[in-house]
């Protein structure tokens, strides 16, 4: 999976940042997409294309547990977040709705805004095309991988319901 | 060795002899709470995956509160949408409006937290109902939809760490300032994943109020919950709401913490977190001169009727500052009744403060005193992020009910001592 990198290296960024209370009067993902970020970045979305990674610092997503957060991003484009360390609901959230949270110490002072990043998710390693580095992450552990391989929590129980 | 109360509820609920923190477990969940803004997506998600019926209804307690009264079209139709699901789920524990409050003020305070139990809730303040012995924690609407399909939600059990609180809070200081200044100094990922076990004789002194404001603010430091150990308060606390049993954990002397962090308050000043993080605190005689344009109490944090009945204390006879203005939401419906029979909404009125019905409001931006561009709020709710209240250009400066009513009659951020 490729894609440019939008880093915003701060800690804590947090749910009211990702998409602001005053919109979470609607819950779809192409009217959240559209304020993704606002307060912090009014040109996230016009800089985002389909398939790009945000890339941020310690404790991203803290704050308050509205998933409307990964919607707002997932209908923005974007692919994956790669973060130092991330916050527990937003990393349930992630997981719960089969999208890509990958937890990579020290990435937000690595990756600069534009650079190209390849993930291998099964090897553990996010590649910095652009200049020529990788950077190795803890996989994802088995079991949240078998819900976002599923597609989210609720196709696994689904699923497994099925079985 | 021994287990902490954390390891033991979920223990029970997923029916094991015991687990130890790291490990992966399906808990059965006692009660799932809903509220307007992370319930209506999970109505449909389920509804999507054929998933409609909710497995046991008699847990579900419903509790629009966000956007209530409805602040606009849309949010009305979230309410009339989960108002239709829940009478075709046959749910009848249903809170609409009359009867209505914050979740987390009204979950508790009209019986539906007992000892422990396991509770979660689309929202993250959850956390305030382990200050009853229970584990709560709060999730969102995924898990939420899950949890309302199967009765069950997958949990990593966490670590605990414990906090002795110990000394004597002097006057003017409260458990506001307490968690602000554990906030302060463990920082706003100091307890990412883990139970905040609070314990100790400042704890043992408190309230079951003052206790719920320590529990509701642990997701302010990262943690997945926030837990005392029951005593007898506790229990005349619950068995007054409701008749339902209940059993009690505690946690053994022996149960393994990842953390034990001793605290004396005996010195501790009212504090004040600056923006615009909870972590950023000062101590009131520190703050300097910050005038406030808002002085807003309320919320799930400190919204209950011992925080009005302090912060009337302070504002009786008194005027708020030409300048500033001042909102207070009783958190419930039944807060809000008992405040008017004490008479403590007239000292607020006569005061120049408005009374509005109960609802989250203006604590997230929601409604119901939104700030502009360039004004300053000092608040008694919870966070103070960017743009948490309004505007991104504005300042939330978080405090105890106490401080934002002295500081109301001065206009800028005061120390409530000198008014007690």
């Amino acid at each position: 999976m490729k894609g440019k990198a939008h880093t915003y290296p701060r800690a804590h960024i947090n749910t009211d940042e990702i998409i602001p209370a005053r919109y979470l009067n609607m819950d779809q993902e192409k009217d959240l997409a559209k304020h993704a970020m606002e307060d912090i970045d009014p040109d996230f979305i016009s800089n985002t294309k389909v398939g790009d990674f945000i890339i941020s610092g310690e404790d991203f997503g803290c704050g308050s547990s509205r998933e409307h957060a990964v919607w707002a991003l997932r209908g923005a484009g974007i692919r994956a977040v790669i973060a130092d360390t991330f916050a527990r609901i937003f990393y349930r959230n992630c997981i719960n709705n089969g999208f890509i949270a990958i937890e990579c110490k020290g990435i937000s002072e690595k990756v600069q805004t534009g650079d190209d990043l390849e993930i291998d998710i099964d090897g553990g390693i996010v590649k910095n095309l652009t200049k020529r580095e990788a950077y190795i992450f803890q996989p994802i552990p088995k079991f949240a991988q078998e819900i976002i391989g599923a597609g989210g929590l609720l196709d696994y129980i689904v699923k497994k319901a099925k079985q | 060795m021994g287990s902490t109360i954390t390891e033991k509820i979920l223990a029970v609920h997923c029916r094991r002899e015991e687990v130890v923190p790291g490990e992966l477990i399906n808990a059965e969940i006692d009660v799932i709470m809903c509220h307007d803004v992370t319930t209506t997506p999970a109505i449909d998600m389920l509804a999507a995956k054929g998933l409609s019926k909710v497995a046991y209804p008699e847990r579900v307690v419903v509790m629009p509160d966000h956007f209530v009264p409805n602040k606009d079209i849309k949010s009305a139709e979230m309410v009339a949408k989960i108002r239709r699901w829940a009478k075709e789920q046959k749910i009848e524990k249903f809170y609409d409006l009359g009867r209505h409050g914050v979740c987390h003020a009204l979950l508790p305070e009209q019986g539906h937290v007992r000892p422990g139990t396991t509770i979660i809730c689309g929202d993250s303040h959850t956390s305030t109902h382990g200050a009853l012995g229970a584990f709560s924690t709060g999730v969102g609407s995924t898990d939420l939809a899950a949890a309302l399909a199967t009765g069950e939600l997958w949990f990593k059990v966490p670590e605990s760490i414990l906090f002795c609180i110990n000394g004597k809070l002097q006057k003017g200081v409260y458990a506001k300032d307490v968690i602000l200044h554990i906030i302060g100094q463990i920082g706003v990922d100091g307890a990412l994943y883990k139970a905040m076990e609070f314990s100790g004789e400042v704890v043992d002194e408190m309230s079951v109020e003052a206790r719920m404001t320590l529990c509701n603010m642990a997701i302010e430091a990262g943690g997945k919950s926030g837990v005392i150990n029951p005593d007898q308060k506790t229990i005349d606390y619950v068995k007054a709401r409701t008749d339902e049993p209940f059993k009690i954990y505690h946690s053994d002397p022996d149960a393994k913490y990842s953390q034990i962090i001793d605290i004396d308050v005996s010195k501790l000043e009212p504090i004040v977190a600056f923006p615009h993080l909870p972590s950023n605190e000062k101590s009131v005689s520190e703050v300097g001169n910050i005038p406030v344009d808002q002085a807003y109490l309320g919320s799930c944090t400190n919204g209950r009727i011992e925080d009005l009945r302090v912060a009337a204390e302070i504002l009786k006879g008194k005027q708020v500052a030409s300048g500033t203005r001042m909102i207070v939401i009783p958190a419930t419906t039944d807060i809000w009744k008992q405040a008017n029979k004490e008479g403590l909404l007239d000292i607020f009125m006569a005061a120049g403060a408005t009374v509005s019905s109960p609802t989250c409001g203006a604590c997230l931006g929601g409604h119901m005193g939104i700030l502009a561009a360039g004004e300053r709020c000092v608040s008694s709710t919870n966070r103070n992020f960017v743009g948490r209240m309004g505007s991104p250009k504005s300042e939330v400066y978080l405090a105890s009910p106490a401080t934002v009513a002295a500081s109301a009659i001065e206009g800028k951020i005061t120390d409530p001592r000198k008014y007690l």
